[in-house]
């Protein structure tokens, strides 16, 4: 053959194979088993949020891409079937079309592509979506289905109360720690399964999508938290294994506060960023005026992650010097 | 547990096809091609003009400074001609032009004896006669690494034998056929550097160069092999020495400040052949691959061979071939055509399909956080790369681009294909011109 037409560029010339579509589709697997079990438990209703969750995130990315920025469309990279999901795992299964529509719309509207699409957002765009809600329709956004089995019910299922709701109120009994474990309880839809979700992140590290480094150390400081307050005054705290379990803790630490975009890209960065948002959730739960504080945590620590970027640096080579 | 670096790496598949492909010595070419420039520092300059009759081990080219390198005829025969080529840089250099003539040797080049007697100061001046140079890639003057700056000296001699990237195998084979002149060339080098320990660091994904060299070290007082995990980029001097004495060459340092020395097992064996045989470095292993290349091999040939001689004993350039790469995969430089000349520093010839040898489109950066995670030197590649397109100088420095080593894992690893190592690499050019101007 001429050797004419070499390509010429600059080293590396091999390349690991990752790319964007595998990290994502990867965190879509890992949130299969949670989907799962929500379909056990609220049936028909978690079929249809999700469905029109994702279906609706999907479509709003394509379209303000197509019309408003006009430049490449992007839905194919997973992105928005995630924050889909996720939006959907923070609703609860009652949720009316219309305003899953307003949720998705803000989402990927407001918290992603005003920024300029999947990189540059600055805050979690499932979070955005689910406080938007939460403020614009607390009634709706507050009324928990009760668990069942395959229920076929959608708007017009009976509604509950969560864990959570329970301890801030001090009133009924709190479910038992299989339920909890299992997902058989009130909540959002993709939150209530603790073993479900810890199943998904167990997957993400075993395909190195995410480090440990966010999740420990959010349900550390989160344990120790609590667990202090627990040690103070037990009757009016609940125990630590009561928080881990409930609300959209799991969910939110395993999940939503390792999306890349929105998190320090150090690993002591991580860190401080997990400690802040188990110290501001468990603020807000036990002293704020909402149960649950995790979408919140998140998204103010969030904010903070451009200056974390900013100030904790890695360890650089040669900074320890003959430590061996 | 086996030693390795404590910051970074990464773990790319090996392809060593050719680790079981004993050296061959290939014929030798009609015409050779010896660039002047083959070393870091001062290109050499011609001591012959055309119409001259030379020898293999010839000097045609005297160093031009302290920082520079001697350069041997490879072949006997008559100096065609001295003009500008292209090189691997894809840049016009000068080189003397050679048509071979028979295989005469110079009669000083013998089968000599190990030589107790020799000074340290005598071994290093052979070494700088011989021409030789750092052969793992790097190609900085040997003789310069053996000369510490006043005031500091050197505790150890660490030999490179990690051979990190994939596919290369030339140094692998080298251990193999060569394992007694590699340790007399040890020797030799820890004569020089006047330091009573020596430790061959060599990756454990080549037993078989372990166990041997162990077996023939196991009667050389002071030379101690120590098998490596295998980590991409371990044989870069600073991860090395980390990775065997636990020492972390500070920013801007030299491995001197440590106390170590690194030299590569092909240097040493160039080492032996200078000082035993008064060969100057003249002739090397070429590894050349590709998954798609018919016979993967290893080839001793003379410096000067045009590559296009040496694929084609590998079975020809496949109709695919979409690029040309001189090295390794992640540090190698792509070949403008397969007529460049083999350089004392050139390891292997890695040839790549058409389908694999084009970059996928880069995308937004999606923080992942994955390039500062495997940066061995800890620095921060995706803040690095914007630095550079902002041309944010002061940052750029404040960050440590400067301590890049331009190993490509953070490139490598991208899930957005963004082309992170080639804007650190202008970013670190530009600084460079930066200081040179003032």
């Amino acid at each position: 053959m001429t050797t004419d037409k070499l390509i010429i560029s600059p080293s590396p010339h091999i390349h690991s194979g990752d790319s964007v579509e595998k990290n994502m589709y990867g965190v879509l697997i890992a949130l299969v088993p949670a989907w799962m079990v929500s379909l056990v438990f609220f049936g028909l209703g978690a079929l249809i949020v999700t469905a029109v969750s994702i279906a609706s995130c999907v479509l709003f990315e394509y379209l303000i891409q197509r019309f408003l920025i006009k430049g490449r469309i992007t839905v194919g990279d997973g992105s928005a079937l995630i924050t889909g999901t996720l939006l959907a795992f923070n609703l609860p299964s009652s949720l009316p079309v219309w305003i899953i529509l307003i949720g998705a719309l803000a989402a990927i509207g407001i918290g992603k592509m005003s920024f300029g699409g999947l990189g540059n957002n600055i805050f979690n765009p499932a979070l955005v979506g689910r406080v938007f809600l939460l403020i614009s329709f607390p009634v709706q956004m507050t009324n928990w289905p009760e668990p069942g089995l395959f229920p076929l019910h959608y708007t017009d299922a009976v509604s509950g109360a969560t864990t959570l709701a329970m301890l801030k109120g001090h009133f009924g009994e709190w479910p038992s720690y299989a339920a909890m474990l299992s997902g058989k309880m009130g909540g959002s839809l993709g939150e209530v399964s603790a073993i479900a979700l810890l199943i998904g992140g167990v997957y993400m590290l075993w395909k190195k999508i995410i480090t440990w480094h966010i999740p420990v150390s959010i349900l550390l400081t989160v344990a120790v938290f609590t667990g202090v307050m627990y040690g103070i005054d037990s009757t009016q705290y609940a125990n630590p294994f009561v928080h881990l379990l409930s609300g959209g803790l799991l969910l939110g630490a395993i999940f939503m506060a390792t999306d890349y975009v929105t998190s320090p890209m150090t690993p002591k960065g991580m860190m401080i960023f997990g400690a802040g948002i188990g110290i501001i959730t468990v603020a807000i739960r036990l002293f704020g005026a909402y149960p649950e504080g995790m979408s919140f945590a998140i998204l103010i620590m969030n904010a903070f992650t451009p200056l974390i970027n900013r100030y904790v640096k890695p360890k650089r080579f040669g900074e320890v010097i003959n430590n061996g | 547990m086996l030693k390795t670096f404590r910051i970074g790496g990464i773990h790319a598949p090996a392809h060593k096809l050719s680790a079981d492909r004993w050296p061959v010595t290939l014929p030798l070419p009609e015409q050779v091609m010896i660039l002047l420039s083959q070393h870091i520092g001062a290109p050499a300059k011609p001591l012959v003009a055309k119409g001259d009759t030379v020898k293999a081990g010839t000097l045609i080219a005297e160093a031009a400074g302290f920082v520079s390198a001697p350069v041997h005829s490879s072949v006997s025969g008559t100096v065609a001609k001295i003009e500008d080529i292209v090189d691997a840089s894809g840049y016009r250099k000068p080189a003397i032009i050679i048509d071979v003539q028979g295989d005469v040797w110079e009669d000083s080049i013998v089968q000599g004896r190990f030589p107790d007697e020799l000074s340290p100061q005598e071994i290093i001046e052979k070494i700088r006669q011989a021409g030789i140079v750092g052969l793992g890639g790097a190609t900085f003057p040997t003789h310069v690494k053996l000369t510490p700056p006043p005031g500091s000296r050197a505790e150890v001699l660490i030999i490179n034998g990690a051979e990190c990237e994939p596919y290369l195998t030339d140094d692998h084979v080298l251990m193999l056929e060569k394992g007694e002149e590699i340790l007399q060339g040890i020797r030799l080098l820890m004569k020089a550097a006047q330091v009573q320990k020596a430790i061959v660091g060599i990756e454990n994904n080549k037993p078989d160069a372990i166990a041997l060299l162990s077996s023939l070290a196991a009667t050389v007082p002071g030379i101690t092999i120590v098998p490596l995990k295998p980590r991409y980029p371990q044989g870069s001097e600073k991860q090395l020495i980390d990775a065997l004495i636990r020492r972390q060459v500070a920013s801007g340092a030299l491995p001197v400040s440590v106390g170590a020395i690194v030299q590569n097992v092909g240097t040493a064996f160039a080492v032996y052949e200078a000082v035993v045989n008064n060969k100057p470095l003249i002739e090397r292993i070429v590894t050349v691959t590709g998954n798609h290349l018919a016979h993967p091999c290893n080839l001793r040939v003379r410096i000067g061979t045009p590559i296009r001689y040496l694929i084609e004993q590998a079975g020809g350039i496949p109709a695919d071939t979409g690029k040309i790469v001189g090295g390794g995969p992640l540090m190698g430089r792509a070949l403008l055509n397969a007529d460049v000349p083999v350089t004392k520093g050139l390891s292997g010839i890695l040839l790549i399909p058409a389908s694999e040898a084009q970059r996928k489109p880069a995308r937004h950066c999606i923080r992942c956080a994955k390039c500062a995670n495997i940066c061995c030197m800890g620095l921060e590649p995706w803040r690095l790369m914007n630095l550079a397109e902002w041309k944010e100088w002061e940052p750029m420095k404040q960050n440590k681009m400067m301590d890049c080593l331009e190993c490509g894992s953070c490139s490598y690893v991208c899930p957005a294909n963004r082309p992170i190592l080639d804007h650190i690499k202008w970013g670190k050019n530009e600084l460079r011109l930066a200081a040179a101007a003032k």
